[in-house]
């Protein structure tokens, strides 16, 4: 007889968000702007129980200081679960600590750089295309199911030299891992395996018939004793890139859509200004951050005032420092020509989001593609928004109508 | 009427992690290494005209890595 799988804990609805927080809990994962600006008016770190203890800070300056501070804090466990296993499949960089990050980190930012993204453009145009093609003349669609989903996987499939097609296995093990992991950690182990697995296929494949693509590139790379890497760490910076590549910027793309069809000036506004895009893009980034990481607190320390304890997890959340009023004016109003924005949502320090740039530019493409074909839509109020839970917010169903209303 | 003060730009490179917010607001006074951080072009002079987009991208650097100086 097998040993009985481990008891997860429940997850009761939180009912003192102050001491009891859960970035679990459907209140956070429909809306969680308030929770936010009422824990910053509190605390600027507070602590819950749950999740074998955990701090969050809400504050610009506290998740600065945290993100900046290597010394206490770990990024060996970047996702806050209910469970912490030993052996967890490090994914280099973003799992790495100083002195081994930054080697780790080099081989990776080479083909991520705004010139690369620009190479890489014309074929993000080609897909969003040929996403729309596909539902325009139903006169709406599920944005979300049907377009921003497929973007940024079929993107980095694209740039890792493996076939588009194969998208909705690396979509449904993304939702295992950044999802359903978090409560279960059976799913979380399987998927895990069945990507390595499929990675590890073709790194073979490579080894018989060099390539000129990402997993080439990286199967190339020397370390600084000019040896090849292992497979294991080959292995671990691919996981990272599909993990970290596909839901992070489909839910940046979603939540745009999702801001612009509620919104017709600023849609009218960026039609008739399309010099204001970048500018744009960085709005939408700071006020519907998607990505939130996490910390392990190795060493007691104090920050902004507050002591945080070993043996806790850090909640480090980029969006609500970037809803810090204290940071930014008008913290929670989209300002799609703010002048001034040193947003975090690619992270502060040594581990700004490595594709940060092909993020930029897939968002980019997707809402200029997206206005040209389709100028005017909305919500369609017969169907429902639904938002992912967990490390990664972003609308997962998003059913809107093209046309005026009326 | 006096003539108005010459800026200088710095990208610190030990804070520098390469957002690039510099480079997309103001190509004219940054340039990106291999690895996609950033650096001044040339003494890092700011040719008139180019003020505003030099205080635009220092007001923008999440890492705070850009100094401006006036001369």
């Amino acid at each position: 007889m097998s040993d009985p799988a481990p008891v997860m804990p429940e997850h009761p609805p939180v009912t003192d968000w102050v001491h009891d927080f859960d970035h679990t809990d459907p209140r956070w994962t429909e809306n969680p702007f308030p929770i936010w600006d009422e824990l910053r008016a509190e605390c600027p770190v507070v602590h819950t129980k749950r999740f074998l203890g955990c701090y969050l800070p809400t504050t610009y300056e506290a998740v600065k200081q945290i993100a900046y501070d290597t010394e206490h804090f770990s990024s060996r466990r970047v996702i806050v679960r209910d469970v912490r296993p030993e052996a967890t499949a490090s994914a280099p960089p973003i799992t790495s600590d100083p002195p081994i990050h930054k080697p780790a980190k080099q081989l990776l930012l080479p083909p991520f750089t705004p010139d690369a993204m620009k190479k890489l453009e014309p074929r993000v145009r080609a897909i969003c295309n040929e996403l729309i093609d596909e539902f325009i003349a139903e006169g709406k669609c599920d944005a979300a199911a049907r377009y921003t989903k497929h973007v940024p996987v079929r993107a980095i499939a694209h740039m890792l030299g493996i076939p588009e097609k194969d998208s909705d296995h690396f979509i449904k093990w993304i939702h295992e891992i950044l999802e359903l992991g978090i409560k279960n950690d059976d799913v979380l182990m399987r998927a895990v395996h069945e990507m390595t697995e499929y990675f590890a296929g073709h790194i073979e494949q490579r080894k018989k018939q060099p390539t000129d693509d990402l997993i080439s590139t990286l199967m190339n790379a020397r370390d600084k004793d000019g040896q090849p890497l292992a497979d294991t760490h080959v292995l671990g910076s691919l996981r990272l890139l599909l993990i970290a590549g596909i839901d992070t910027t489909w839910s940046a793309i979603g939540s745009s859509l999702w801001h612009l069809a509620k919104t017709p000036a600023d849609r009218a506004r960026l039609i008739a200004e399309p010099e204001l895009m970048p500018t744009a893009v960085e709005e939408l980034l700071r006020a519907y951050s998607p990505v939130t990481m996490a910390r392990e607190v190795m060493r007691e320390t104090v920050v902004s005032g507050c002591p945080v304890k070993p043996g806790n997890m850090v909640l480090l959340s980029f969006p609500a420092a970037n809803r810090d009023p204290a940071m930014f004016p008008d913290a929670d109003k989209v300002v799609i020509d703010r002048k001034e924005n040193r947003h975090a949502a690619f992270g502060l320090g040594i581990h700004r989001c490595v594709g940060s740039n092909l993020a930029r530019m897939e968002m980019t493409v997707a809402i200029e593609e997206w206005l040209k074909r389709i100028p005017d839509f909305r919500l369609d109020p017969a169907g429902q928004v639904t938002w992912s839970e967990g490390t990664v917010r972003g609308p997962r169903q998003l059913p809107v109508l093209f046309g005026k209303a009326g | 009427m006096s003539k108005s003060p010459t800026l200088r730009l710095h990208v610190d490179q030990d804070m520098c992690q390469g957002h690039a917010r510099c480079k997309s607001l103001a190509p004219e006074l940054f340039e990106l290494d291999e690895f996609g951080n950033a650096h001044e072009i040339g003494d890092g002079t700011v040719p008139a005209g180019l003020e505003d987009k030099a205080w635009l991208a220092q007001t923008n650097c999440p890492e705070i890595a850009i100094e401006v100086t006036e001369e």
